[in-house]
């Protein structure tokens, strides 16, 4: 096959292959972008040889404590380290706090859905999403119907991936509500960070992230099933060291204290949850599961799965354990399902969306397809359901050959696919090969819902390390760069400093009462809208 | 503590303690092969090296004679011989990297590092001059690992397992030293030069040929070879001193997990109380060589017995 494959979560990230000038966070119109003032005559002073020194003492302390990601599928050293970028990606605390208002939004109206889909399923009723988009799709579980969680709330840890395009410009690109990872790079980066350049953090006041695991182990506590007497015991449940994500799950286990465990670590008697512990049985109440539903349970999914605990789901239904994210949650997050995120905003909380999602255009209506078709060579086209499959077209890279091959499975099968343009994400300066150059970034901020909704301030963000690039993922040549939210405001001193026009603008744009962001031109956006 | 937890904390104990006595035994074996006379001499040294270090029989698999380089490599690189060298430090950072919580970071490090330069080495570190430096460096990642764990490490169940695997291996491996030379030490022995350097040879492979002269100031004589391996208390490596510890650290774990001392405990007491009762001289009249495979053999139940009431997750 000749087309081009790339994970799930890559789509979105390969676009276009010239794309339009990319707004850069640090520079703009001539001056430094209020944020970055600090940090850019920091660059500046110490000079790119002295980056490079600190970019190697990082790798060694990275290397040191071990944070690594393995990779056993090819040649080489199966534990490899994330490249980190030493230029930390900066935030004002206006934008974290819009982006964090939305974020909640989003959170809240994802929860929602998940209630009622496996509830009364009034979004259906009412027509604003179709049946069977969500009721035949492979990540809807009908063990968890008429099954309420312990709280109420499905994505107790998610993870929202944004991109930017411009000053007031964020948009969704995926939402991920199974298991989200990548917080402990966030902890680790700034750890780094405040080792290597200690001086840097005297001259701002970032907002701290540290206390995370302590967040995330009151978040777990706080969906501990009422049968649970006394202090809740909570535990993580990893697939085992040769998960690629493996550091993650001790990293988290340890800085909250608590039990790592492996599914032949736990059993099941009466429907209650016990962990084999050298005194005996101990009975487990809260779960924070770093497996795949389909993993969880042999007893309820997959028979084969020697990763789950058997008898798992009947303890959760019975209402004796939870478990982190409730197993079903991934309908949430599904790429077909996405475009309808807004409208579950609408739907269940009556608010307008304050993060906007990508365009998206679903090949399944007329309309649409028409469009995709007559714009292949502009377009990037995934696959619309699960995560079975990983075929996608980045029209820009494609041959005229293989966008034939897809317009040609497109009209076979319209209701597999999606298609949205190609974003030109932001960029921010990045050491590479000894140089500093203008690379593109996302972010990831992490969700906390238990009783309530907690976040600390940032996220981790992702940098594309290959010159051009708009892929981030790891896997691909990705890196990793700390997150600042600065907690105070510019100063008017500094304002003037930078390029007089563009900061003026960026300030208007930043004091504005946070309307909702506008929407890309050429938009058959939210097609939630008038579906019936 | 997870059963899991203490079943790697007593395995990462158990391997590092075994590369560092592979490297010990080796290194006082390549002496004796070095110094022996007869051409077939330093072929029986290495297969005896090897039959103690449990790994004869994979290398006649894979080897016709035990030529000097073939024996060597076996020992530390290949990571086919599940004895060996390589094979231990992989398995002893694997069990590490499963529990990382419950190590600290000094221990952590050292086992680390040392798979880390380990993967990094070549061929040639093994090679003529560069082996006794690559055997101490060994012994020296051994002895900063025990020194990490003994000094950073709470005295918690997950000190004590990981000191179990430790004195278990170290107790197994002083047997079976001291067994693969049990002729030097039968009663009717000769005193003869070669004997005497199999004594050297014993000593210096658990690192305790000073300790001889400093508790017996006396020359070497296999009586005394024998007491000092088998039951003096002052000799950390000794069966006696290794299996009080064995039965004192099985009766903390015991309290600190609901009293229930269970079949463990009993035979680490009966294997403690045949070192500290027992006579040297019915032994040796008995026979050494019966003596200690009764020892390893009793050793192997122990390590079962362990696993059944603490490691393996079935005493529920």
């Amino acid at each position: 096959m000749a087309l081009r494959c790339a994970t799930p979560e890559d789509a979105g990230r390969n676009v276009a292959d010239r794309p339009a000038p990319a707004f850069d966070e640090m520079h703009a119109d001539g001056g430094i972008r209020p944020p970055y003032l600090e940090i850019a005559r920091f660059l500046e002073a110490g000079g790119q040889a002295a980056l490079e020194q600190k970019r190697r003492e990082a790798e060694v302390l990275f290397r040191r404590i071990g944070v690594t990601f393995a990779v056993y599928t090819e040649g080489g050293d199966p534990e490899r380290l994330i490249p980190f970028d030493v230029i930390p990606r900066i935030l004002s605390r206006m934008e974290w706090e819009r982006l964090s208002q939305g974020l909640e939004q989003r959170v809240r109206a994802l929860n929602a859905f998940l209630a009622d889909v496996y509830g009364p399923q009034e979004i259906i009723k009412a027509g604003r999403i179709p049946a069977d988009l969500v009721l035949r799709n492979e990540g809807y579980l009908p063990q968890m119907v008429g099954f309420t969680p312990p709280g109420g709330v499905y994505t107790v840890i998610s993870g929202i991936d944004l991109v930017r395009t411009g000053p007031d410009q964020f948009y969704v690109l995926e939402d991920n509500c199974r298991t989200p990872s990548g917080v402990s790079y966030m902890l680790e980066n700034r750890e780094a960070m405040l080792r290597l350049f200690p001086e840097a953090f005297t001259r701002h006041r970032i907002a701290p992230v540290s206390h995370y695991p302590e967040e995330l182990l009151e978040t777990l506590k706080s969906i501990a099933p009422s049968s649970c007497q006394g202090e809740p015991c909570v535990v993580v449940l990893t697939p085992g060291p040769y998960n690629s994500a493996y550091y993650e799950h001790s990293f988290l286990a340890d800085e909250m204290g608590v039990e790592l465990v492996e599914g032949a670590d736990l059993f099941v008697r009466d429907k209650v949850v016990y962990m084999r512990t050298t005194a005996g049985p101990r009975r487990v109440d809260v779960i924070y599961r770093r497996i795949d539903d389909e993993y969880l349970d042999p007893e309820a999914f997959r028979p084969d799965s020697a990763l789950g605990v058997a008898g798992l789901m009947e303890a959760y239904r019975a209402g004796n354990v939870a478990l982190a994210n409730a197993p079903g949650a991934g309908i949430a997050d599904d790429k077909a399902v996405y475009p309808f995120v807004p409208e579950m905003v609408r739907f269940y909380l009556k608010e307008e969306p304050i993060l906007q999602n990508v365009p998206t255009f679903m090949c399944e209506r007329e309309a649409d397809r028409e469009h995709v078709l007559a714009n292949l060579d502009k377009l990037v086209v995934k696959l619309a359901r699960g995560s079975g499959g990983y075929g996608m077209l980045v029209g820009p890279h494609a041959t005229e050959e293989q966008r034939a091959e897809f317009a040609d499975r497109i009209r076979a099968r319209p209701g597999d696919y999606i298609a949205q343009p190609t974003l030109a994400l932001s960029t921010v300066p990045t050491l590479c090969e000894g140089k500093v150059a203008s690379r593109h970034v996302d972010l990831r901020p992490f969700i906390l819902f238990g009783r309530s909704i907690r976040m600390v301030p940032g996220g981790l963000t992702r940098v594309a390390l290959r010159e051009g690039s708009l892929v981030v993922n790891s896997s691909q040549g990705g890196g990793t760069k700390d997150t600042w939210v600065l907690d105070d405001p510019p100063k008017p001193g500094q304002a003037q400093s930078a390029g007089p026009r563009g900061l003026a603008q960026t300030m208007d744009g930043m004091t504005q009462s946070m309307p909702p962001l506008p929407p890309l031109p050429d938009a058959a956006n939210d097609p939630g809208r008038g579906f019936r | 503590m997870l059963s899991r937890t203490a079943d790697s904390l007593f395995w990462l104990g158990r391997y590092s303690e075994r590369a560092g006595n592979v490297a010990r035994g080796l290194g006082a074996t390549l002496r004796m092969a070095l110094l022996a006379e007869p051409a077939d001499g330093a072929e029986r040294e290495w297969r005896a090296l090897m039959v103690a270090a449990g790994c004869e029989h994979g290398f006649r698999e894979r080897h016709e004679a035990a030529a000097h380089e073939a024996a060597i490599h076996w020992l530390t690189l290949d990571p086919a011989n599940p004895s060996g060298i390589a094979a231990s430090v992989e398995s002893a950072r694997r069990n590490a990297r499963s529990v990382r919580t419950a190590l600290t970071v000094d221990m952590w490090e050292a086992i680390n590092d040392t798979w880390l330069e380990f993967r990094r080495l070549d061929s040639g570190a093994i090679k003529g001059d560069r082996l006794p430096g690559f055997l101490d460096w060994v012994k020296s990642r051994t002895l900063l690992f025990n020194g990490a764990a003994a000094d950073t490490m709470l005295r918690d169940d997950a000190w004590r397992f990981t000191q179990l695997g430790t004195i278990l291996e170290r107790a197994d491996n002083t047997a079976r030293l001291l067994d693969s030379r049990h002729g030097a030490f039968a009663p009717d022995v000769s005193a003869d030069a070669a004997c005497y350097a199999h004594w050297q040879a014993v000593l210096r492979s658990v690192g305790a040929l000073r300790a001889y002269q400093h508790v017996y100031h006396a020359r070497l004589d296999p009586r005394r070879v024998a007491e000092l391996l088998l039951m003096r208390t002052e000799l950390p490596r000794s069966l006696l001193s290794c299996y009080a510890r064995v039965e004192r650290t099985l009766q903390t774990i015991a309290n600190a997990n609901g009293g229930n001392p269970g079949e463990c405990q009993r035979l680490a007491g009966a294997l403690h109380a045949k070192l500290r009762f027992g006579r040297l001289d019915s032994i040796l009249d008995g026979g050494l060589h019966g003596f200690l495979t009764g020892i390893i053999d009793e050793n192997i139940t122990l390590g079962q017995e362990i696993a059944a009431r603490y490691l393996n997750g079935k005493n529920a």
